[in-house]
């Protein structure tokens, strides 16, 4: 296992969109993901077609629905907190199975949640058919201060270590009779989360130290050469286009 | 004529206070392969990462003549190529190619010239199958061949391998040791493996408690038991280097 690869969201396929230039498809998920967050949120059917709109993109990359649906599981957190509000808010009260609810809580509510899974979403495929080496030359390529992106990449880089310490650590106690099933279970994991850390950090030192060694400067070469032709920008522009007219359309008819 | 690479007075201490380096003195002639033997925490790869500004300590190196400050690191890490201890840290690209690429492409170099360094690199070590492969996915043999072939990508002066052998069955060492003989640059190689720095090295430096304390003709060195022995170094079971009685 090397340190680094962005093989932990990454799935090895061959689709046109795992092969059109990184800086057009990062273009193309942020403008997505923009169009979606400025969507009023009484708009619902949009929201919908918005989550057709990114199915069909992962369909497409021959990425499997599941896997997109267990790796979008990260937003929970964001699902709990949406939950509260129907119950917290203040405003005129709604009866829903018995149970009053405020209004504006439950429409605050569907708009995280929404809004949350739909750039959840749009994340997962970006890094399921970019590897992250690509996504950052593609933010370079957008113009984005070389300092945010290698601060993103050491992010990513360090997120990964900690999976593969994590996955070393688990083979080291399940050698020696100990086999958590569930992470709950991990007692001795969470009792060696310093551990966990340190190992991770110097791992990522000593990757650094080779990449100084190899004259890195902070701003990762570009190393595929092919620059977008038109017609990449076309099919990239396919996904946020489609959004946009949904959401005028939105617009036209409420 | 300039040594090829030359360390002195060299010191260094950890943030904790361990004194790693404790005035290393060190010169490598040019085109000569030099093993780099001690026992472990003697501070060899410590100073492997001074010789090209990775730690600084104090004192000084030069390469090729030119001493290394804060002007001239740039050049001075294309003149001395680092392979690393663990080659998982060493490559970090999605792909074995991408990865050679990765050094030259920061001095600047693209296009079709950076593609023939990248091929020239992994023929060197024998290893243009590679190319195309995910490194996570390469046996350790194969993992190192693509790491040496990372460094030599930059074209060094010198390179410093940091025990190249960890990890490598018998086979393995061998066919190592005849891919870096073909190589025709200068080399540091810093192991615990004798009888490779005995095949692959005409002469050996040994270093225990952060300073140079031995060497000398690579027989002699290993031909020396007491001189082993106080190092905690040994050769393998009825392994001998030389003809000469030990
Ligand atoms: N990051 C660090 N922080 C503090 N002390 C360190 C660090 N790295 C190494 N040391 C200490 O510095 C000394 C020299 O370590 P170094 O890694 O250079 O030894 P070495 O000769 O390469 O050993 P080995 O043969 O085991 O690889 C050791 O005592 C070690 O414990
Ligand atoms: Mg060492």
């Amino acid at each position: 296992m090397g340190a680094g690869h962005a093989h932990a969201l990454y799935v090895h396929e061959h689709s046109l969109v795992h092969h059109l230039p990184p800086q057009v498809k990062v273009a193309s998920a942020i403008a997505f993901v923009i169009i979606v967050a400025t969507t009023p949120r009484e708009d619902v059917w949009a929201f919908v077609a918005y989550g057709a709109a990114i199915g069909s993109v992962a369909l497409f990359s021959r990425i499997e629905l599941r896997f997109v649906l267990v790796r979008m599981l990260g937003i929970l957190p964001f699902i709990a907190f949406a939950s509260l509000l129907p119950f917290v808010a203040s405003g005129e009260q709604v009866d829903v199975f018995g149970v009053a609810m405020s209004r504006s809580g439950l429409w605050a509510a569907w708009n995280v949640v929404a809004k949350a899974s739909l750039g959840a979403a749009t994340s997962i495929v970006l890094a399921a058919t970019t590897e992250v080496p690509d996504i950052l030359a593609g933010l370079n390529k957008l113009k984005v201060p070389a300092l945010f992106t290698s601060i993103a990449g050491f992010m990513v880089r360090y997120l990964e270590l900690m999976v593969e310490e994590i996955g070393r650590m688990r083979v080291a106690m399940a050698s020696r009779g100990y086999d958590p099933r569930w992470i709950w279970q991990a007692r001795p994991i969470a009792a060696s989360t310093g551990a966990l850390f340190i190992r991770s950090y110097e791992r990522g030192e000593r990757v650094y130290d080779a990449m100084l060694a190899r004259g890195y400067t902070g701003e990762m070469p570009d190393l595929r050469r092919r620059d977008p032709s038109r017609r990449d920008w076309v099919v990239g522009s396919l996904l946020p286009a489609s959004a946009l007219i949904v959401a005028l359309l939105a617009r036209v008819i409420t | 004529m300039t040594a090829a690479l030359e360390a002195h007075a060299l010191e260094f201490r950890y943030p904790d206070g361990r004194m790693a380096l404790d005035g290393v003195e060190l010169v490598v002639d040019r085109g000569h392969r030099v093993a780099l033997l001690g026992p472990n925490g003697a501070g060899k790869t410590t100073l492997a990462l001074h010789l090209n500004g990775i730690l600084r300590g104090s004192g000084s190196v030069v390469i090729g003549g030119l001493e290394l400050n804060d002007e001239n690191l740039a050049e001075i890490r294309r003149r001395v190529g680092l392979v690393f201890q663990d080659a998982n840290d060493q490559l970090f690209m999605p792909t074995v190619a991408e990865d050679v690429a990765f050094g030259p492409a920061n001095l600047g170099i693209d296009g079709d010239l950076l593609d023939r360094r990248v091929e020239e690199a992994l023929g060197r070590v024998d290893a243009m199958a590679l190319a195309p492969r995910p490194p996570h996915h390469l046996s350790g043999g194969e993992k190192r061949s693509a790491a040496i072939a990372t460094a030599l990508a930059m074209e060094p002066q010198v390179l410093v391998l940091d025990e190249p052998t960890s990890g490598l069955d018998p086979q393995g060492r061998r066919e190592l040791a005849e891919t870096l003989r073909t190589l025709d640059v200068t080399m540091l190689v810093i192991t615990h493996d004798l009888p490779f720095a005995l095949a692959l090295c005409e002469k050996s430096v040994i270093m225990d408690d952060g300073r140079v304390v031995a060497e000398g003709p690579t027989k002699e060195v290993l031909d020396n038991e007491n001189l082993l022995r106080r190092h905690r170094l040994e050769m393998p079971f009825g392994f001998r280097a030389g003809s000469s009685p030990g």
